[in-house]
């Protein structure tokens, strides 16, 4: 067990060791989906919700790997687990609410792939962390991607009328602000001690 | 095509692309988490070059060998529990090899299974080719892959610690530029390689423009 | 897709045949799956954990100059007791002996909150005269050029060697909780070196020995019997 405090998890997570600017956790989807705030937002609703959602359902599958002894499957049931909790989650949404399906929707089968939330999974498993801890963890991670996609979503919507130089548009640039955001973000360590 | 000479520049051609014209990371940034987390070393870039190269090259090789009995509904599911089987096998021979280089690379040597390279390759090109032609195309793109992440890690390495591969280079006057070994770094190391790859296709296409209009006057 | 066609088990249009085919498929390369993961694991499990007895002797022996041996010892009740040897990885504490068996301290763990993760450290412990022997930071996450020199600066590491923790009468407290001065002032034999522009790095290296000693001290000091009848 670990003895961390869920607060301190929560900011953890969130913003000290932010998943996408200190960790590179879920680069891809921040790369791909930070163009306008329109999408941003609700890709970083769905994350939040897909994470906590695998955060409880990876720990129950590690729990039973541990009792039954077989470290050497973990990487393969996680992977089954998020994959299938995606799939899951996608059905229980299209079900109750049409509107948040199609607000959410097309983001669902994206996150499958996104490593953020298999990096959530095995840096809980490795941290020890208990029941509560996991949630709060998986809910922090979330969080910490969407403030990281919408303020690159935000800057780069600012940035579409500015004049750069061509060789330097589209994926350097993004690289670019996300190197001054993530400096920006080291400015939050030691807001734990 | 039937000719021999043109099948030889072909396959070829199947294993340069991926150094190069379609190379993972700079041209299609994919796998981008292990390519900024992981190169704060030329030997970490390299490990986990490496590292990805065997899974990459050995889940396409099973795929293209039984792409043939796989039906295609359960095919995504079977390509995750080969790229996970060999991911898994990496994990402890890395273990038995150095802990040190385990603990260095972290949990991205289990995040290797969702690199979407990999999946990439598997699904766009080792389950519609024969053998050979995957093999080659495994091989060149791990090789681009590892390529990108050794051209980020010297930088990084030389920059942040003054050191290559462990030596060092400056002596103790040194001062580090220690934000490149940190995360802000890699964003940054990128970005700059990204400019220097584009800057140098926009010059070689100036180039050719002002050949071509020569030619015509 | 012409993938499929030319296998004469998918049966064509015969749905149940073709669920039978994709089972097939799936429960086949699943089971070629765990068995070479199975084979891999089982191959190199003693080498990993040679190594990790290795790499945590090496630890060991940092922290205890001249230590040959070690016996690995966990709480219990009001004293402590022996941590059988495949079970040593972790073991709270480490008693080192030198070549003729005697005691020449204990390797303890502790951690705290540094400025960007947690800081792992192990040191050495004289229960005897009650002083911290080495001090030898395992994992940190700390700045590099910063915070990280609380890891291989050595007028900060020489600070600590010889570091009074000695415990007041009572046992509950240690009788000057260890502090910090600044870089290079001078200081008491319960102060550390500071480090400038590090002083989160530098309260968590003193956190760690503060929360240690007062948690095992007592317990190790009183205990120094058993440590002593253990020499292998």
């Amino acid at each position: 067990m670990n003895p961390d405090p869920l607060g301190f998890i929560f900011l953890d997570a969130a913003i000290i060791n932010n998943f996408v600017l200190a960790a590179f956790l879920g680069i891809c989807p921040f790369l791909g989906v930070s163009a306008k705030l329109k999408t941003a937002v609700p890709m970083g609703f769905a994350v939040i919700f897909v994470m906590t959602v695998a955060a409880v359902c990876t720990y129950a599958v590690n729990q039973l790997l541990v009792y039954l002894d077989v470290p050497y499957l973990r990487i393969i049931a996680y992977i089954a687990v998020i994959a299938s909790t995606v799939q899951l989650v996608e059905m229980v949404i299209k079900r109750f609410s049409e509107t948040l399906f199609r607000a959410l929707g097309i983001f669902l089968p994206l996150i499958t792939t996104n490593c953020a939330i298999m990096g959530m999974a095995l840096f809980a498993t490795a941290r020890e962390y208990g029941f509560m801890q996991t949630v709060v963890y998986g809910l922090g991670a979330g969080v910490g991607f969407m403030l990281a996609l919408v303020l690159m979503a935000g800057l780069r919507e600012q940035l579409e009328l500015s004049d750069v130089p061509s060789i330097a548009r589209g994926a350097a640039l993004t690289l670019l602000i996300a190197g001054i955001l993530s400096m920006a973000f080291m400015g939050f360590a030691g807001l734990g001690s | 095509m039937s000719a021999p000479a043109s099948e030889t520049a072909q396959s070829m051609d199947t294993f340069l692309k991926g150094l190069w014209r379609q190379n993972p990371v700079f041209i299609f940034l994919l796998g981008m988490c292990p390519v900024l987390a992981v190169t704060n070393t030329v030997i970490n870039s390299l490990a986990m070059g490496v590292a990805t190269t065997f899974v990459l090259f050995m889940s396409t090789f099973i795929v293209s060998c039984i792409r043939k009995i796989v039906p295609k509904e359960v095919r995504i599911p079977t390509f995750i529990v080969i790229i996970a089987t060999f991911v898994t096998m990496v994990e402890y021979v890395i273990q038995a090899v150095s802990l040190e280089l385990y603990d260095n690379l972290g949990a991205f040597i289990a995040l290797i299974v969702v690199n979407c390279l990999i999946m990439g390759r598997a699904e766009a090109f080792a389950s519609k080719n024969s053998l050979g032609r995957t093999m080659l195309d495994a091989l060149g793109m791990g090789v681009g892959f590892t390529f990108a992440l050794l051209c980020l890690g010297v930088v990084r390495e030389i920059l942040g610690s003054g050191t290559f591969m462990g030596i060092d280079l400056f002596g103790e006057h040194f001062q580090p530029w220690a934000i490149m070994v940190l995360p802000p770094g890699a964003f940054l190391v990128l970005a700059g390689w990204l400019i220097v790859f584009a800057w140098w296709a926009e010059r070689q296409q100036r180039r050719k423009l002002a050949a071509e209009e020569e030619a015509v006057t | 897709m012409n993938d499929t066609a030319p296998q004469p088990p998918a049966g064509g249009e015969n749905p149940f045949l073709k669920s039978v085919h994709m089972m097939a498929t799936l429960g086949g390369v699943a089971l070629a799956a765990g068995v070479l993961m199975v084979t891999v694991y089982e191959s190199t499990a003693p080498r990993i954990a040679a190594n990790r007895a290795e790499r945590l002797r090496q630890a060991i022996f940092e922290v205890l100059p001249g230590a040959e041996d070690r016996v690995a010892f966990a709480p219990a009740n009001e004293g402590i007791e022996r941590v059988p040897e495949e079970d040593e990885q972790n073991a709270p504490y480490f008693a080192g002996y030198d070549e003729d068996g005697n005691l020449i301290g204990v390797a303890v763990r502790g951690s705290a909150q540094g400025y960007q993760d947690m800081i792992r450290a192990l040191f050495g412990y004289d229960p005897v005269e009650e002083r911290i022997i080495r001090f030898n930071v395992l994992e940190n996450q700390e700045t590099p050029g910063l915070g990280d020199r609380i890891a291989w600066d050595s007028n900060f590491l020489e600070s600590i060697e010889g570091l009074d923790v000695s415990l007041e009468p009572s046992e509950e407290t240690l009788r000057n909780p260890v502090t910090h001065v600044q870089e290079g002032a001078p200081r008491e034999d319960w102060q550390i070196d500071g480090i400038s522009g590090a002083t989160i790095s530098v309260e968590a290296v003193v956190a760690v020995i503060n929360r240690s000693m007062e948690q095992h001290a007592r317990r190790l000091k009183n205990s120094l019997d058993t440590l002593e009848e253990a020499a292998p």
